[in-house]
């Protein structure tokens, strides 16, 4: 009865989980694996069981200290080793620090015959003393359902497998139960039926000649789990599982601005560029330059010492290091100084959940505070526009939960309407700059818009857009008579232009020379008169000067002869002086 | 049960030797795995014991090896199910796993009898 109660009240406690360490998966179950119990996975050929069911015991051993059992009915020790060792994880030292025990269960069919009853204690007996040789936390049994194969009778493998079960969970193992996949079963034997707790179902599925494993939980009693179809992969470094879905919009806003890398375009940008954790469409047709533009933008992050991933789906590593060279931007260095990191590949090569995984995993191994996606286009390739912008929509939320300032280039086809980009992704994003071939002249130029900047009082002016070998410049576009003028049409106008205005400083200086000339030549025509009417006034003065004398002397010589004939005085009238002095005289 | 490991030694001695056996009583080198003394073990032994008298008299030896004492021997045989009866020689190796009850069966399986 005792015992009965505290049965009941253990689950009151909650499920115990114990986290597998594999990358992903422990979010998705919300702690792990249930602890002491026994978990199926099944699945398909080829996909992952085995895998995930020793990177269980790696994790468990190197990260938790927690020993391991691997029970294999289908693959040698040897084998295991080998198949595992390319994923970094070294089997063999695990087994020499005893943290690991493999064991071949080799059964074959053709040798065993078949007489009366038995049992499979001797399974339990080898089980039991593996794990209490080590001490053993974790358990695996890859694949169970070889016994059925092995085992004539099904009756005894059926009881048998209750029976290691329940002695699974006395032991309070926490052990992994592998199971191929059957026609409209999880297992082809059944297996689910033993395990009732936790079964999580693997899938490698192929569409469009592109694969892409998917996980999913069909069941873990007593607790809350996520339900969705997870894609994982399985690279260099083991398992990883990617519980990626929509963030929502929670993330924070910082007011920290970063530069584009492209001065003119900062100063487009209020002068600070853009904010920093925005997301930012590049768009354009082919051969705008959209590349280039983020080639600067990551460059300019790596000379500030940031980090910075460059995701390219078109080209190699090398191809792009080569083209940026030819305009200035050395990219190698910064590789070099481990600042920046390429990850090249083509869309095709995996599903779209997969590419995103790769880019999150990338992420999250280097810390990159820049990244570009070169181009987002190239992924319709892969998925419809539908799924792509349902993956592209949790990539900006999860690099804005990071803070992660993003730029994505997207390609415009030629004959859509250049404000359409492609995947409809526009709107997620902070900033859109456009970059449009005008084509005029018989040539093209390129032209660059922002045509969005959210929160960023920015031009609304276009700007030309020239390629030099020191990278990106922005010129301001001339605005004529006849619109916009760009490229050789620009130059030819800026020409004629100063042509014009060198025309009008020549005509304004021959005027003022012209001035001055006349300035000089009256002036020295009024001096001369001015010389002349001296001259002329001196004279007439000295005429003036004589004819007085003359009068004086003349007036003189009257008295004197006037005197001297001892005339009327009234008769002497010539001069005032002389007159009133010949009156006196004649009154006296 | 506790003669197997100098009878052990012996057979391995045995096994160094060219094919052709002198010693009639090593002819037919049997092994037989039980899980304690349960009493299918006990079954399986008697059974064997039987047969064994019956149509290799004095050509056999049985080996009887208890895996709850030595749970280690269990990987050597690749044993799963108990009781399993191994014939170690002659050569090829043939497992016979159950009581043993089905005397027709035991001789089919230790190739006594043609199948």
């Amino acid at each position: 009865m005792s015992r009965q109660n505290r049965r009941n009240f253990r689950p009151l406690k909650g499920l115990q989980k114990e986290r597998t360490g594999i990358p992903g998966f422990d979010e998705i179950t919300r702690g792990g694996l249930p602890v002491g119990r026994p978990t199926l996975v099944c699945g398909s050929a080829g996909a992952g069981k085995t895998l995930f069911a020793i990177e269980f015991l790696v994790r468990g051993a190197t990260l938790f200290n927690e020993p391991g059992i691997f029970v294999s009915f289908e693959e040698s020790d040897v084998e295991l080793a080998t198949n595992v060792a390319s994923l970094g994880f070294d089997l063999n030292e695990l087994i020499a620090e005893k943290k690991l025990v493999l064991d071949y269960v080799f059964i074959e069919r053709s040798e065993i015959e078949e007489t009366g009853e038995y049992d499979l204690e001797a399974l339990f007996l080898r089980l039991g003393h593996a794990i209490d040789s080590i001490g053993a936390k974790r358990v695996v049994l890859d694949t169970l359902e070889a016994l059925f194969a092995a085992l004539p009778n099904e009756a005894i493998v059926r009881a048998e497998l209750r029976r290691l079960f329940r002695w699974l969970k006395d032991k309070g193992v926490t052990a992994v139960v592998t199971g191929e996949r059957g026609d409209g079963k999880l297992t082809r034997y059944g297996l689910e039926e033993y395990v009732a707790d936790c079964v999580i179902l693997l899938d490698h599925r192929v569409q469009n000649q592109i694969s892409t494993r998917r996980m999913r939980i069909v069941k873990y009693r007593g607790t809350s789990h996520g339900t969705n179809e997870y894609p994982f992969f399985i690279d260099d470094k083991g398992f990883s599982v990617l519980p990626i879905t929509s963030l929502g919009l929670l993330h924070k806003a910082p007011t920290e601005h970063i530069s584009t890398g492209i001065e003119r375009l900062d100063n487009m940008l209020d002068g600070r560029g853009f904010y920093r954790g925005s997301s930012i469409l590049v768009s354009g047709t082919a051969g705008t330059g959209k590349s280039t533009i983020a080639a600067h933008f990551v460059a300019s992050a790596c000379q500030r010492g940031e980090r910075a991933i460059f995701f390219a789906f078109e080209e190699s590593q090398e191809q792009i290091i080569r083209n940026m060279r030819s305009i200035g931007i050395d990219l190698e260095k910064f590789v070099k100084k481990g600042l920046l990191e390429f990850h090249n590949a083509r869309p095709s090569a995996w599903g779209l959940e997969v590419h995103l995984a790769l880019v999150h995993k990338a992420i999250d191994e280097f810390k990159p505070a820049v990244v570009v996606i070169d181009p987002i286009t190239n992924f319709l390739a892969v998925g419809d526009r539908l799924e792509t912008k349902s993956m592209l929509t949790r990539l900006i939320d999860f690099l804005k939960s990071r803070q992660i300032t993003g730029m994505f280039t997207s390609l415009t086809s030629a004959d859509s309407e250049i404000e359409d980009s492609e995947v409809d992704v526009s709107s997620l994003m902070d900033g859109w700059l456009l970059v449009r071939t005008i084509e005029s002249n018989g040539e093209r130029n390129r032209g660059l818009y922002i045509l969005k900047a959210r929160g960023i009082a920015h031009s609304n002016q276009v700007r030309e857009f020239v390629l030099t070998s020191h990278g990106i410049e922005l010129i301001d576009a001339y605005i004529g008579a006849d619109g916009v003028v760009m490229g050789s049409a620009r130059s030819n106008q800026v020409a004629r232009e100063k042509a014009a205005e060198a025309e009008r400083r020549h005509a304004s200086e021959r005027k003022q020379r012209e001035l001055r000339r006349k300035q000089e030549f009256y002036e020295a025509q009024l001096q001369a008169l001015k010389n002349q009417y001296e001259t002329e006034r001196d004279a007439i003065l000295v005429e003036l000067e004589e004819e007085q004398k003359r009068l004086k002397e003349a007036a003189d010589q009257r008295l004197e002869i006037a005197r001297l004939r001892k005339a009327d005085p009234s008769g002497m009238k010539i001069d005032e002086n002389g007159a009133r002095k010949a009156r006196k005289g004649a009154a006296r | 049960m506790k003669e197997p490991p100098a009878k052990k030694k012996r057979q391995k001695s045995t096994n160094g030797r060219p094919q052709e056996v002198s010693e009639q009583a090593n002819r037919w080198n049997l092994r037989l795995y039980v899980a304690g003394q349960t009493p299918r073990s006990v079954t399986a032994f008697r059974n064997l014991k039987e047969i064994c008298e019956e149509y290799l008299k004095g050509q056999y030896h049985i080996e009887v090896i208890d895996l709850m004492e030595n749970p280690t021997l269990a990987r050597g045989d690749q044993i799963l199910a108990v009781p399993t009866l191994v014939r170690k020689l002659p050569q090829p190796i043939r497992k016979i796993i159950g009581d043993l009850s089905n005397t027709e069966r035991v001789l089919v399986g230790l190739d006594i009898q043609p199948r």
